[in-house]
């Protein structure tokens, strides 16, 4: 039994985790409606994106896990990018 | 001779979390593929996607957004407790997490028989008349809310048996695997609805 490094999220930082992530959902309404043109999009997924980020390091508790679930996890969404970009170059250089 | 074998219960925390979590790669592929086919028909359709997606009411995804986030932080706070040996409060915040899906799923209901009512549904008459990209946008979205609300259901059945189990006392603060998987389930719903919310109700 190893229980002596078992990390415990306070409630405290999962509050402060949730203000943050409202705070973004509020940003991303708010900046839709300044019509930016195709500039809404990029930064509507690079907010998604910090959101998801937070997510998976504190409620997903990541930050507090050993090295090789961090890199796994890393190696899934770098494959995702992967997939993405080679798609998208199919689809506009074919 | 006898033989005796004695039947030591291990459990290995770790690799179960592992297997959660590789199970959760697939869940990401899973959505992935219907996150590409988006990408490239919005891409494609750009205009027919923002007149179909102007139809949706980003009131009630905004909403949809703060119950799901407010859920991922009760089943965090619900493990916290569990580990900490707060079973009351456990119970509690599970109870909340389940409420806080429930309301989600009531609010998909309005949005959905809304559409519905407009004659907005997959294979309407109303649908076929509209342009290749505005049944593309709308194919998506039933079936991308769709497959996420399925998931919303299943991790409410996996919350409700987490309560069942720490009623019993089965799950508990030396044994918790149970919740702690179950809680990475749910953030996985809340993670999907992240990605959903912006493509699909925030393009107008």
């Amino acid at each position: 039994m190893k229980h002596d490094d078992k990390h415990i999220s306070s409630y405290e930082s999962l509050v402060i985790v949730l203000a943050i992530l409202l705070a973004l959902t509020t940003i991303s309404v708010l900046i839709t409606g300044f019509h930016l043109g195709p500039l809404t999009v990029a930064v509507a997924l690079l907010i998604a994106s910090v959101k998801v980020a937070i997510v998976l390091t504190q409620f997903m508790h990541l930050k507090f896990e050993n090295r090789f679930l961090r890199l796994a996890v890393s190696g899934v969404f770098l494959l995702f990018a992967l997939v993405v970009i080679i798609t998208f170059i199919d689809y506009f250089f074919r | 001779m006898t033989l005796h074998q004695t039947h030591t219960e291990h459990l290995d925390s770790e690799t179960g979390k592992l297997g959660m979590w590789i199970f959760l790669f697939t869940e990401l592929f899973l959505f992935g593929g219907l996150f590409l086919v988006y990408s490239i028909f919005r891409a494609k359709y750009s205009a027919e996607f923002h007149v179909a997606a102007a139809e949706l009411n980003a009131f009630i995804g905004t909403m949809n957004t703060v119950f799901l986030l407010v859920s991922s932080m009760t089943v965090a706070m619900a493990l916290t407790a569990i580990q900490k040996g707060e079973r009351k409060l456990a119970l509690f915040l599970l109870l909340t997490t389940i409420l806080l899906a429930g309301l989600f799923m009531l609010n998909k209901y309005f949005e959905w028989s809304h559409k519905f009512e407009y004659g907005i549904y997959p294979g309407s008459p109303v649908l076929k008349n509209m342009s290749h990209g505005e049944l593309l946008f709308f194919g998506l979205y039933y079936m991308m809310t769709g497959l996420h609300a399925f998931h919303v259901m299943i991790g409410m059945v996996l919350l409700s048996i987490n309560v069942v189990k720490v009623k019993a006392g089965t799950v508990n603060s030396t044994r918790f695997l149970m919740l702690e998987n179950s809680a990475l389930y749910w953030h996985l719903v809340d993670l999907i609805w992240i990605f959903l919310f912006p493509l699909l109700y925030l393009i107008t």
